[in-house]
């Protein structure tokens, strides 16, 4: 089986995440040595992957956990009911 | 992001337990591990910083409320997302100034309206994690996530952001694991053809020859 560029991009996030058959990833694995524009792709879409998975992207507001923390403990307080 | 790094599922059900019988003050450690997640995922959801703080502390104090109802066959962390998800969609529903992003159709079976392909280049120089101290770099980032549209940005949050499996990530957004799949090839592709031409200027300079940047 060959496969050709389009054929692997279907299959990049796939293949980010490990979720590709041995045979086929062995396939893709072949095609990315030979083939620059589907490296080039492949790299950078598992770099925009990683990049978004960092707690820097989303600050959380000063304080935040401070004060949901004591809403909380104020529903704590009250008596079970 | 994690939601539960640390706590194993036995862990969780003994602290539960003992909150249940009384010992209310642990359910602070309880919840410490997914207060993150949670405010991400209401801020994704409601954009603003001050309404996904207040359902963060609507949605923390059902889960308290809720908590002798949660049986222990779904993760904790996902039924805590679930409840979170809930309280967000509930605020969005409500709010008739600003009408909720229409929902759309399931399109996973069908031919994709939008355009799945790659932006096409043929090098591509890392952008390291340290790039992220950057301001511009995290604004550039966050807009892409938010900016994607509704049915994607959930699966890239619960997958990508949040890093949850792809089973809970479809236990939480009620659809099948496939879906999740789908959608989440479809958001990843997007976002490299949104941000990899914005990302150039942050990548590790290119050592040319005798070790020079080029």
């Amino acid at each position: 089986m060959k496969i050709d560029c389009k054929h692997v991009w279907d299959h990049i996030s796939d293949y980010i995440d490990g979720d590709v058959e041995p045979m086929l990833r062995a396939e893709i694995d072949r095609h990315l040595e030979h083939c620059e524009i589907c490296s080039a792709v492949m790299d950078s879409t598992r770099n925009v992957v990683v990049l978004m998975a960092d707690e820097r992207i989303f600050e959380i507001p000063r304080g935040y956990s401070e004060r949901l923390h004591e809403r909380l403990q104020e529903v704590l307080n009250e008596p079970r009911v | 992001m994690t939601p539960q790094p640390s706590m194993s599922a036995e862990a969780t059900a003994q602290i539960i337990a003992k909150i249940l019988a009384g010992e209310k003050h642990l359910f602070h450690d309880l919840i410490r591990p997914l207060e993150r997640a949670v405010f991400v995922m209401l801020f994704s959801l409601l954009r603003n910083e001050t309404d996904a703080e207040d359902a963060a502390q609507e949605a923390f104090i059902k889960v308290y409320r809720n908590l002798h109802n949660f049986r222990g066959d779904a993760k904790f962390s996902t039924w805590v997302i679930s409840i979170a998800r809930n309280e967000g969609l509930g605020l969005l529903r409500k709010r008739s100034s600003r009408p909720e992003e229409p929902l759309e159709p399931d399109l996973d079976g069908e031919a994709p309206k939008g355009d799945f392909t790659p932006a096409m280049l043929t090098d591509w120089r890392e952008v390291p994690l340290e790039a992220l101290e950057r301001k511009e770099l995290r604004e550039c980032l966050c807009r892409a996530i938010l900016n994607l549209p509704p049915i994607y940005r959930d699966v890239v949050q619960l997958r990508d952001i949040d890093e949850m499996d792809v089973q809970e990530t479809a236990d939480v957004l009620g659809i099948t694991a496939g879906s999740v799949k789908v959608r989440l090839h479809r958001a990843r592709t997007m976002l490299q053809k949104e941000l990899v031409p914005l990302l150039k200027s942050f990548a590790t300079p290119k050592r040319g020859l005798f070790g020079r940047r080029v």
